[in-house]
Order: structure tokens, then C-alpha cells, then sequence
């Protein structure tokens, strides 16, 4: 099969790959850019471990093309901390308690950023609305939630 | 400096895990690795006539196949009844029949097509009590029957019990499959050396015991097998036993000479992991008009599928629920487990508490309204207590299920002895969601509980529950616990670092713990049992006391003053005069650079004081430690549509101590989590030894957004065996929140539900059966 010529903006860097025009965005990420932070859990849109922002939306990356994100810029859980500091969705998942077996934790974090961004102060209903799609066996989601609700706390009215 | 004991420490390996640098098992990738994956039977129960490989063998990229011609000899597994690959016979669905080693894994899936099998199907088994029937055909021939196990327990005079009751229940009760639906798949990379030894990277729950079980499977000796638990996705029980794929991925490694790892897809995953096997039982329990148990008798029957695990010990559980969650004088505990064409099973988180909590308290609550008992006023008289022994033989220590059962009661709002249920009538407790609401509505809201009795001080159910633990200090003042026990999410990790930071008086940032890789840590039976804080804990502890005795003796020899003239703090070790004080990395220095120097490497290993249980009356005392715990459950029910929302769950656990409470919370909310699930939306739909429902869409799993309003409780006992008091929690969080909602579900419409998941369609139908019957 033709390769694909794909040109992929992940986390400030830019890179051009020739693929398999059939890969996903998941494949592409953790087989070619060694981002393994990014989860593979059901590869049917299910379970959110695989969830990046995709032009600053939330996608599952097991469901989308790597095709079709050419030319897209991409956010993994990797490319959030900046200079050695966590994101404050990072840093509140760890202080919060809301990390256990940590296999959900790179798609909850990027789904509470997304959420955030679009809506700085979320009620605890929009959080739990927000991160339905992104399932944890571990915690019972109370101390996720927890976490993402401080965050918007520290965000000035 | 502040004690490490009862902080809410953030847990260690957090920040790795949010920023995606933890390496998973499906992130391991080994110079020259394959990718193997397995074909797995076309019939639920067939011979196996001929197996071509020969065209899969041409395709381009495949290095290597197997099928059963490649098994060693040595059967495997906990019934020794399992083989890696079946080659004249497929038992289940799930049955490995050839399994091929590829350079990518569309190459391999490829030429699974292309490997030719020839079955003759055989009449197949999917109800137990039919395999249980003469005549029935035998799964495995050589056993010359389908009864794997039978158990019987008695205690007391159960004829008595009848004549001391003066109400009776009774009922049938029927649970479905569960999956553990770990957020991480199962995942194994075999690897061997030139010697021929073998790495398995692995999420293995039981490492020291999968390196003997595999060493026999394959042949090799137990010296030969390393296993390297990688970071762990979630376990839940699932590995707690030695199952198929991994000899399958050591024989593919072998074969093909290079690497292999075998990793399952999510449908695969809900289709060959162990699952918790369905039980169907039968319960009848008496008390008398003061509000005295009399008697409990129950019968269990369990499908364990085609092969036996280490899921086939459950009803020993089911036992200890059974005979002693409160005072039972007479008791009798029957169970079969039977094999099927069904899907294999195995232990999942609970291991038989959760289906036998279930009839236990619900039955509980039949009782008490017969006795016209507050369920509560009813449970607290027959509440266990501190330092009883239990008929069985459970020598209680600490126990705090009063309390626990109180706590929960405060928080509904509920006066001990002076509630009684009226069915449907509820309108209000004080809590904020129970507002009121109209009696004409088709919303009905109802309260519930449930107590659990669960073992937290290890549990022996193997001739050994010890672990080993090494701390040592380096040159820097660093140390390093080296534990048996592992991490799997929970956060063993970092209590066992609180519990030796406490002893040696250091901070928590400045000891790292190794404890992923049977070549370098001591032996621990497996992270199972909610034994880990416990067993681990007590190890730690003793390693670390060991060492600073090794610190307090060059420190003496440095200072001139008497060894246990000292303490450690703040990662100095001070006199206890307080006027002389030495760096710690200092005393680590001093006791090797010298003629005839040393290390600082302090041992323990801690077994408990418990024993296996008697293996004809099934007596003993298999715990050091009990742990308890109630719920409380509020919920709404739709008597239109038959759907429940649970708008609050209030759980208390008596832990002993909590060494690090926010932990002990992650425990209680997760397992509620699950423990929500098998009660409304959670089953495994398997007709005719298929799996109908194998993803997330159609098996569901609580969100956020249906997740109640969660409340924990955490009971302090102080238990005076466990490390710092500690007893162990992982298992309690999901025990009674089946039994506790089926509770509250008749307070609100008046129908008992005898399985789970109590679905909307179940809940209706109840109601209906339920109107017939009012009106008839």
C-alpha cells in the first residue's frame, strides 16, 4: 500500500512521517514518537486511556486516523509540564490522591485540561460530565474529581 | 520532625505516572522483540483432528508457530489440569490452540487466519448442575467426574438452630460473572538469555509462585525463570495464578529465538482472563423473637469453567462470611465447584466475599423485618467484638464493626432502634438528597445496609503467608527498602516507605523502594488478600529496626556512647541526651571504610501466626487480623422504568490504623466503585460458553457521572499486630455494596432482588411479579 507523506505538530515538535495510511493516531504516537504515555485500553473509543488533544480538542487517539491529523498540532500527556514544573492538573491528580494504577491518568489529564480550558470554573457536575468518557477502575473518580474542581478553584473569577 | 504514620502522602510513583513516564508492560520494547498472539477455539467443547500450519508457516514475517506438539510435558495450573496449547481436546471457547510469533502484529493476526483446524464438536456442559448430573460427559475424562471440589463445614447443631428460631428466612440466590476490566490488558514479553534462562516481563500478581509454576511448565528449572513486574495497569486479582499465555509467549520466545511479547486486545481480554466465576445458592437462616441469630445453612454451586485456578478456593471465603460475619451458633457451609464449558475463572477482587456478603445481608434484612428489628438495632446485636474467637475458629483481635455500623447510621440520619422500614414510604431522611417528594411519584427512595467481615491480616491459604524485606542504608544517608511485596496501584509502595521512614527517622523523598524483580527481592507469597500493609508492612518494619540497630552500633562505636543510648530523626542519628548528633550518610561511611567493615542491610520476614484451615472441618485461624465494615446506601427507584440511581453511599472500614488515610480512601471509593457495578450494571453475558458482551460498551463500568455522592469513614482499632496497628483495607471498599442497595431497593419499593446486576429490567419484572402477587 502508498505510504502516506504525514507532517505531525506533537507537543511543539514537528515531525514528518511516512506511514501506513491505515495506522491510528495511537500506533503512530506510541510506535513511531515513543510517546507511551498515551494509552492503549480498548481501541474502540471506550475507555479514554488514549485521549490527546488533537488542535486543542479531546479526542480517543485509538479512533482517529493518523492520516487525517496531517498537518494538525497534537497534545500528549508528555508535552504538559513545562520546565520541570507539572501542569496544575498534574500537580493536583498527585496531591489529591487521584493517581493509583496511573493507566487512565494520562487521557483523565488531558480530558480535565480540555474541560478546563473551555471552562476554567466547572461545576463538580460538568467535571464528572466532562471526564464520563474516561474510565478508572481504581479510585472511584472521587478524588479525580476532587482534583480538577482545585484547580478551577485556583483560577481567579 | 512530624511522624510518617497517618499522613496523606502522595503517593511515590504519582508524578512518573502523570507525565507518561511509567513504563507499562505494553511499553517494554526489547531488541529483536515478535509480537505473538493466539488462536483460540471455534467450539466451546470439540476434539481437535488435525492442525495445519503449513501455509501460516509460508507467510512472509511469521518466525514461528506452536501448537500442542511444542507443550512440555508438565501440566499446569492450580488443579494441574491446564496445558498451554490443547491439542486433542478444546474445553472452552477461550482454549489456546496454536499460537503464532511474528515481526508485527497484523502479520501474526494474519496468519492466525491461515492455520487450518479440523474439529469434531462434543456435547458441551454450561450449566453446573447438569455437569453435576450422571451421565453428564466428562470435561475431563481423567478426573472421571465434573465435581472439582467439594467443601462441607459445619459448626454447632443446625437442628437446634431450627428449633431455637422463632422466624425464618430463606431464599435463591444467583450471581453472574464479573471482569476485573483492568484499565491495562494482560500483557507478558518472554525473553531468554544464551544460557537459556528465561526474563518474563510481567503484571503477575504472584511472582515468586509464577517462577515456580512456569518453571515447571516449561520444564526449566525454578532458578531458570526471572520474572520483572512491570508497572501494573490495574490487577484486581487477575493475576493471581499462572494462566496459558504465558508459557505460550515463553514457548514462542524459545521457538523463535528472539523476544516475544504476547499482549491481549480488550475483547480478548474480556474473552481468555480469568473472571469471577457465577454461583448460584441457596440460604435459610433463623433468629429468634429477642433478635438473636440462631443458624445459618447455605449451599453453593460454582461454574469454574474448563480449568481450575486458584478462583476455586473462594468458597473457603464464602465460608468465612457465612460462619462468622456476626454471631452464628450453628452453622453449615456446603459448596461444589464444577467444571464447565465455560469461560475459565479466577479470583477477583473480594474472592467469594462479594456473592457471599450479598445473600448474608440481605438475608439479614429479610430476618429483621420478620422480627419487626431495626436492621441496624438487629446487626449490632449480634455484632462480632473485640478479642472473641469465632466457632471457626477466627481469633478476632481488634474490631470495630459497632462502630463502623453506628457511623454509617449517624450519616443517614437514622436513630439506632428506632427505625423501622416502611416500605415505599420513605420521603426524607435529614440528608440533603433526600428531599422530600410525592407519594403519588413514580421516584421511590429507600435506605440500606450492610456490614463486611474481611480478613486484614494476611490470609493463609498456602503453607507460607510470609514476606521478606531488605533496608538499606548507602554512603549518602539513602536508603533502599527492598520488598517482596509489589506496587499495583493501590499504594504499597508508599506505605511500606512511611512505615521505615518512620523508623528510621528520615523523610520520605529520601528512601526508594525496589520490589519488581525476583532476582533481587526476597520472597513474598503475592500481593492478594488485603494482606500487602499487613504482611509487607511487619516485614518493613523489621528490616528497618534491623538496620538502625546496625546504625545505633557504629554510631556507638564512633561516639562512645551506648547503642540504645540513640535515636534517628530528621536523617541524623542523635543521642538521646540530645547533645550529640552524626549525619547519618556518615555512619553508613564509617562502618565500611575500616578493616573488616560492613554494610548497613537490615532483614526481616514476617509470617504470621496463623494457620491453614483444617482440611476436614475447615477450622482455623487463617488471618492475624479481621477486618470490618458497614454502607450505607441511599437510593431512588423508578417505578415506571425500574431504573436505580444510588444518590449516596456511606462506607466505614475499620482499618486498624490508617498509615496513610488518603490511601485507605483511594481503597474504600475504588472498591466501591466496583462494587456499585456488580450490583447495577455489571455482568458478563456468556450463553453457551460465549462471552456476548466483551467491551466496554456493552459490559459497564460506573463513570463519573453515575458515581453517588461517596462518603468514607475510616475506623481506627489499632490492631495489635499490625505494623503501627494497620490492618489491611484493599478488599472491603466493594464487599456489602451489592447488599446494601438491594437493602435499600425494598425500603423504597418493597421487592427483594436475589441477583445482580440489579438491572432495570430486574428491578421491574420484581415489581411486577410483585403486583401479581398483591393483587391475587
Amino acid at each position: 500500500m502508498a505510504k502516506f507523506h504525514l507532517t505531525l505538530t506533537v507537543n511543539d515538535e514537528t515531525h514528518e512521517l511516512l506511514i501506513d495510511p491505515r495506522r491510528t493516531l495511537l500506533n503512530v504516537l506510541r510506535n513511531d514518537l515513543n510517546l507511551r504515555g498515551v494509552h492503549r485500553g480498548c481501541d474502540s473509543g471506550e475507555c479514554g486511556a488514549c485521549t490527546v488533544l488533537v488542535n486543542g480538542s479531546p479526542i480517543s487517539s485509538c479512533m482517529r486516523l493518523a492520516a487525517d491529523c496531517d498537518g494538525a498540532d497534537v497534545l500528549t500527556v508528555e508535552g504538559v509540564a513545562a520546565n520541570g514544573e507539572l501542569h496544575p492538573v498534574q500537580r493536583a491528580l498527585v496531591d489529591h490522591g487521584g493517581i493509583q494504577c496511573g493507566f487512565c491518568t494520562p487521557g483523565m489529564i488531558m480530558a480535565s485540561i480540555a474541560l478546563l480550558k473551555e471552562n476554567p470554573r466547572p461545576t463538580e457536575d460538568e467535571v464528572r460530565f466532562s471526564l464520563a468518557g474516561n474510565l478508572c477502575r481504581c479510585t472511584g473518580y472521587k478524588k479525580i474529581v476532587e482534583a480538577v474542581l482545585s484547580v478551577a478553584e485556583a483560577v481567579k473569577p | 520532625m512530624s511522624s510518617a504514620i497517618g499522613q496523606r502522602q502522595p503517593k511515590l510513583d504519582a508524578p512518573d505516572k502523570a507525565t507518561g513516564r511509567t513504563v507499562y508492560g505494553h511499553d517494554v520494547r526489547l531488541p529483536g522483540m515478535l509480537h505473538g498472539q493466539s488462536l483460540y477455539s471455534r467450539y466451546p467443547h470439540a476434539r481437535i483432528l488435525n492442525v495445519d500450519i503449513s501455509r501460516a508457516l509460508k507467510l512472509p514475517g511469521v518466525k514461528a508457530i506452536i501448537t500442542a506438539a511444542d507443550n512440555p510435558p508438565t501440566k499446569f495450573g492450580y488443579g494441574k489440569d491446564n496445558t498451554p496449547l490443547k491439542g486433542d481436546v478444546v474445553r472452552s471457547l477461550r482454549d489456546e490452540v496454536a499460537a503464532v510469533a511474528a515481526i508485527d502484529p497484523d502479520i501474526a493476526a494474519e496468519a492466525l487466519e491461515l492455520i487450518e483446524v479440523e474439529y469434531e464438536p462434543l456435547e458441551a456442559l454450561f450449566d453446573a448442575a447438569a455437569a453435576l448430573k450422571d451421565g453428564a460427559p466428562l470435561i475431563h475424562a481423567e478426573r472421571g467426574t465434573n465435581r472439582f471440589s467439594h467443601f462441607n463445614y459445619t459448626h454447632g447443631d443446625l437442628e437446634q438452630g431450627e428449633r431455637d428460631s422463632d422466624v425464618i428466612a430463606e431464599a435463591d440466590y444467583e450471581l453472574p460473572y464479573v471482569a476485573h476490566a483492568a484499565l491495562e490488558t494482560s500483557v507478558v514479553i518472554a525473553s531468554f538469555d544464551h544460557r537459556g534462562h528465561l526474563t518474563l516481563y510481567s503484571t503477575t500478581q504472584i511472582p515468586f509462585l509464577l517462577q515456580r509454576d512456569l518453571s515447571e511448565a516449561l520444564g526449566l528449572e525454578g532458578s531458570d525463570v526471572r520474572i520483572i513486574q512491570t508497572a501494573i495497569g490495574g490487577a484486581f486479582g487477575r493475576g493471581l495464578d499462572i494462566y496459558p499465555f504465558e508459557p505460550i509467549a515463553a514457548l514462542l520466545a524459545r521457538k523463535a529465538g528472539q523476544p516475544v511479547r504476547l499482549s491481549f486486545s480488550r475483547h480478548e481480554e474480556f474473552l481468555a482472563a480469568p473472571v469471577r466465576q457465577p454461583v448460584k445458592a441457596h440460604i435459610r437462616a433463623g433468629a429468634t423473637r429477642d433478635g438473636q441469630i440462631t443458624f445459618r445453612d447455605v449451599y453453593a454451586l460454582l461454574d469454574i469453567g474448563a480449568y481450575v485456578s486458584w478462583g476455586s478456593v473462594t468458597p473457603l471465603v464464602m465460608m468465612e462470611t457465612t460462619a462468622s460475619l456476626y454471631r452464628v451458633p450453628h452453622v453449615r457451609f456446603t459448596a461444589d465447584c464444577v467444571y464447565t464449558n465455560n469461560p475459565i475463572t479466577g479470583a477477583v477482587r473480594g474472592y467469594g466475599n462479594p456473592q457471599s456478603t450479598f445473600w448474608v445481608e440481605t438475608t439479614m434484612d429479610r430476618l429483621a423485618e420478620a422480627l419487626q428489628l431495626d436492621p441496624i438495632d438487629f446487626r449490632l446485636r449480634n455484632a462480632n467484638r473485640p478479642n472473641e474467637e469465632t466457632p471457626q475458629g477466627l481469633k478476632i483481635t481488634s474490631c470495630g464493626l459497632k462502630e463502623c455500623l453506628e457511623a454509617v447510621a449517624a450519616r443517614a440520619d437514622v436513630e439506632v432502634g428506632s427505625w423501622k422500614m416502611e416500605v415505599g414510604k420513605r420521603v426524607a431522611s435529614k440528608s440533603p438528597v433526600s428531599n422530600l417528594q410525592s407519594p403519588t411519584s413514580n421516584l421511590k427512595r429507600g435506605i440500606g445496609f450492610a456490614s463486611t467481615l474481611n480478613v486484614g491480616g494476611g490470609a493463609r491459604i498456602y503453607r507460607s503467608d510470609g514476606c521478606g524485606a531488605t533496608v538499606k542504608i548507602d554512603d549518602f544517608g539513602h536508603v533502599s527498602l527492598i520488598t517482596g511485596s509489589t506496587e499495583i496501584g493501590q499504594g504499597s509502595e508508599t506505605v511500606l516507605a512511611q512505615i521505615v521512614a518512620e523508623v528510621l527517622g528520615v523523610k520520605i523523598e529520601d528512601i526508594n523502594v525496589l520490589n519488581s524483580d525476583t532476582d533481587v527481592k526476597p520472597w513474598d507469597v503475592g500481593v492478594h488478600a488485603s494482606r500487602t500493609t499487613f504482611i509487607a508492612g511487619n516485614a518493613a518494619q523489621l528490616a528497618a529496626l534491623d538496620a538502625r540497630q546496625q546504625v545505633f552500633e557504629t554510631a556507638s562505636q564512633m561516639l562512645g556512647v551506648a547503642p540504645d543510648q540513640f535515636a534517628m530523626r530528621g536523617g541524623d542519628v542523635v543521642t538521646l541526651s540530645g547533645d550529640k548528633s552524626i549525619e547519618l550518610g556518615k555512619v553508613a561511611r564509617a562502618r565500611h571504610f575500616r578493616a573488616g567493615g560492613q554494610i548497613i542491610s537490615g532483614e526481616g520476614f514476617y509470617d504470621p501466626p496463623t494457620q491453614l484451615v483444617d482440611k476436614d472441618s475447615y477450622k482455623g485461624n487463617i488471618s492475624a487480623a479481621y477486618g470490618f465494615g458497614a454502607q450505607m446506601a441511599e437510593v431512588e427507584v423508578d417505578t415506571e422504568t425500574g431504573h436505580v440511581r444510588v444518590l449516596r453511599l456511606v462506607c466505614a472500614n475499620d482499618v486498624g490504623r490508617a498509615i496513610n488515610p488518603m490511601a485507605v480512601e483511594g481503597q474504600m471509593e475504588g472498591g466501591a466503585q466496583m462494587g456499585l457495578g456488580y450490583a447495577l450494571t455489571e455482568e458478563l453475558i456468556v450463553k453457551e460458553g460465549r462471552v456476548l458482551n466483551p467491551d466496554f460498551h456493552d459490559y459497564r463500568l460506573f463513570t463519573s457521572a453515575d458515581m453517588p455522592k461517596l462518603e468514607t469513614i475510616i475506623v481506627e482499632t489499632d490492631d495489635p499486630q499490625g505494623p503501627f496497628g494497620a490492618k489491611g483495607v484493599g478488599e472491603m471498599g466493594g464487599t456489602p455494596t451489592a447488599a446494601a442497595i438491594a437493602n435499600a431497593i425494598y425500603d423504597a419499593i418493597g421487592v427483594r432482588l436475589t441477583t445482580v446486576p440489579m438491572t432495570p429490567e430486574r428491578v421491574l419484572r420484581a415489581l411486577i411479579e410483585k403486583e401479581d402477587c398483591d393483587t391475587c
